[in-house]
């Protein structure tokens, strides 16, 4: 159960609808179906924090294709081995950096001032971005980019308009193009005309089918999942056994009252 | 032995043997405990709403015990506050289950006290002879929302920066000293560093030392006076032949083997939260509380955490500022203000006028209507709404002269209802 599983627990709990779980049952449409409009707000990470391997991969490709710009300051290499249960020698071998050890936090080659002038801001920390937005967040942010000429980047995202970042994985993803249509509001003199999204159209394909760019992207989220809170696979263990115990705690106390409270009339 | 005897001034307890003995002659411990305990009589007809003062005091205890571990780790300072809350949630063995039980405790403090506090107001336990009860539990509440503003600075998120300067700029509406007390709160022009350290000052020290104090002096009127119940009469009035109230029963070991009960179960309900859901929804921990505090990027919305935001919806509602604030101020004040508003021949709820439950009823509803409002963006129709349900909020407390002593009541029993 990733974090943004946790927050719609939650909000079922507090008797809140959820759009996120009509989100879940939506098929995630990509590709050039003209006339078939795409959600992509709607779009579900659908990760999970307790699948090891696919931390273990989020891991692979957060190194190989993010590290260049993000750190995870608050992260450490072994920390992340021991709980993902990568041994230290394959960590060393393959995922920390040139330069850095398994006891370092993970940071970034990049300078820092140099990337605020290259990309107009220096490329942020990820350790907390699936708490401060969510998991879902991330999951349409890197599967939104779409080609567009009149950008620095020559690309846009639709889940963070504007952003500095370039399309990186659009070798593995391939290049789309977003189509929009236009939608008419209000009338007479308050008449609004909005360019709405409609669907993705591909000019190049990717290294990747489209199902294998998912689980690539859903791999990344996991792991940035995990690293937003790394303690939470153990909470959650840990608290099954704290919520059984005074629950039976609950049940001795309920019975010790009973028995004192006999003799009240 | 007598309870009578043993409350005498200059009584002694006997001489026993032992160190209990040798303390006993030192100390009034035995005779202390004796009093309050075992010879305080409670009515026996406790409901459910009667289990919250005991976990307000245990909530109370829980937040100074995770509060002087997570003091242990904590670094204040702009530079390194927000870095040693993740330190402690990630390096700190068992540090983020600390962390999220004074998270959550927060929550659930507010979340006992307006149960509490609810209880009072739906069996009038607020009337004499115990406003001064009354008044002492109300100065706590204040002090619990400062504590709580305070301690929410502390991360120094980015919910935590802005949240400090809405609320700070508050005091800025204050005709002719306003904005030199906003800058003397602050300690700078804006909320910074210094701001920063002396909220913490306040946190760990300040408050939590006038908490105490209350709460004692809260408890010290509750024994003077006795408890209420939900029939709203006195149980004094009928003793035994002892001098015993007919319908009471000693404190020990009664309710406190029934607390033990309510204890574990919101231990329970406290788990809950803390292992599996601990930013419950983004009510308890804010999404935008994690990222650090960023004087040039606005959250959107700003919004206080869940336990404000009746006031906050208030404060919202009137389009001046000054006058919001001052309508929001009067909102917390009106509780004050209670025990003499109250003009009802009877206490409780159940014997009331009709008229005075429907008050009640939507005094209710407002209050948790405008609780959802505050969390809402300031937009229509939510502003509106706010407005609409501003009202019953007010008429509650200040038509309540009028309304409290209509009609008939229904008569009051002799003796407390209880169906053991």
């Amino acid at each position: 159960m990733g974090s943004a599983s946790s927050c719609r627990y939650a909000s079922w709990l507090l008797l809140l609808c959820s759009p996120l779980a009509l989100a879940a049952a939506e098929p995630a449409v990509t590709g050039a179906e003209g006339g078939t409009a795409v959600h992509w707000e709607a779009w579900h990470a659908g990760n999970s924090v307790e699948d090891t391997e696919s931390l273990q991969r989020g891991a692979r490709n957060f190194m190989n294709y993010c590290n260049g710009c993000h750190s995870l300051k608050y992260m450490r290499y072994q920390r992340m081995a021991d709980d993902m249960r990568i041994p230290t020698s394959v960590l060393n071998a393959n995922l920390v950096a040139p330069g850095s050890n398994n006891l370092d936090y993970i940071s970034t080659s990049m300078p820092a001032a140099d990337a605020a002038v290259w990309f107009g801001k220096t490329p942020p920390d990820l350790s907390l971005i699936a708490r401060s937005r969510s998991p879902d967040y991330i999951y349409q942010f890197l599967k939104s980019f779409y080609s567009d000429p009149s950008r620095p980047t020559r690309s846009d995202n639709l889940a963070y308009p504007l952003t500095a970042m370039p399309a990186v994985l659009s070798d593995l993803e391939g290049v789309k193009a977003a189509v929009f249509r236009e939608v008419k509001s209000g009338s007479g003199g308050n008449a609004v005309t909005e360019k709405v999204f409609d669907h993705f159209e591909t000019l190049s394909p990717g290294n990747l089918t489209p199902e294998q760019y998912d689980g690539f992207v859903r791999d990344i989220v996991n792991f940035l999942d995990y690293v937003g809170d790394p303690a939470q696979v153990e909470r959650r263990s840990i608290g099954l056994w704290v919520v059984l115990f005074l629950l039976l705690l609950s049940a001795f106390a309920w019975t010790l009252k009973k028995e004192y409270w006999k003799d009240v009339h | 032995m007598t309870p009578d005897v043993l409350n005498k001034p200059g009584y002694r307890a006997p001489a026993k043997g032992g160190i209990w003995g040798w303390i006993n002659q030192r100390l009034p411990v035995d005779s202390f405990l004796r009093s309050q305990l075992l010879d305080y009589y409670a009515p026996k007809n406790f409901n459910i709403w009667y289990f919250f003062g005991s976990l307000a005091l245990l909530v109370l205890v829980m937040q100074l015990l995770t509060g002087i571990f997570l003091t242990m780790y904590y670094k204040v300072g702009a530079a390194t506050a927000f870095d040693s809350v993740e330190f402690i949630m990630r390096e700190v063995p068992y540090g983020w289950l600390i962390r999220y039980l004074h998270s959550t405790g927060a929550s659930a403090f507010f979340l006992v006290i307006y149960l509490h506090m609810y209880r009072a107001l739906l069996y009038g336990s607020y009337k004499a002879p115990r406003e001064l009860l009354w008044l002492f539990g109300m100065i706590i509440y204040l002090a619990l929302m400062a504590e709580a503003f305070l301690g929410y600075v502390l991360p120094w998120g980015n919910m935590s920066f802005w949240a400090a300067t809405v609320i700070i700029n508050l005091f800025g509406t204050i005709p002719f000293i306003g904005p030199g007390l906003v800058e003397w709160i602050r300690g700078d022009y804006g909320i910074a560093d210094a701001t920063l350290n002396r909220f913490f000052s306040l946190h760990v020290v300040a408050v939590p030392l006038v908490l105490l104090l209350l709460v004692a002096l809260h408890l010290v009127a509750l024994h003077e006076v006795g408890s209420n119940n939900p029939d709203g009469i006195e149980i004094k009035a009928k003793k035994d032949a002892k001098g015993h109230p007919l319908d009471g029963i000693p404190f020990h070991p009664y309710y406190t083997v029934k607390d033990i009960v309510g204890v574990c179960v919101f231990l329970t309900a406290m788990a809950i939260v803390v292992f599996f859901v601990p930013t419950f929804g983004d009510l308890f921990l804010e999404k935008a509380n994690f990222e650090p505090a960023n004087p040039l990027s606005t959250p959107d919305p700003i919004s206080p955490s869940w336990y404000f935001t009746p006031y906050y919806a208030i404060l919202r509602a009137v389009p001046n500022q000054r006058l919001g604030a001052l309508l929001m101020l009067i909102a917390v004040v009106s509780f004050f203000f209670l025990p003499w508003l109250d003009r009802s021949p009877v206490r409780s709820i159940r014997y009331r006028n009709l008229i005075s439950k429907v008050f009640l009823a939507l005094f209710t509803i407002s209050f948790l209507a405008l609780m959802y409002l505050g969390l809402m963006p300031a937009q229509e129709p939510y502003v509106t709404i706010a407005r609409i349900f501003a009202v019953p909020y007010f008429a509650f407390f200040w038509l309540m002269p009028f309304y409290s002593r209509m009609g008939t009541v229904k008569p009051v029993p002799e003796r407390v209802t209880y169906h053991g």
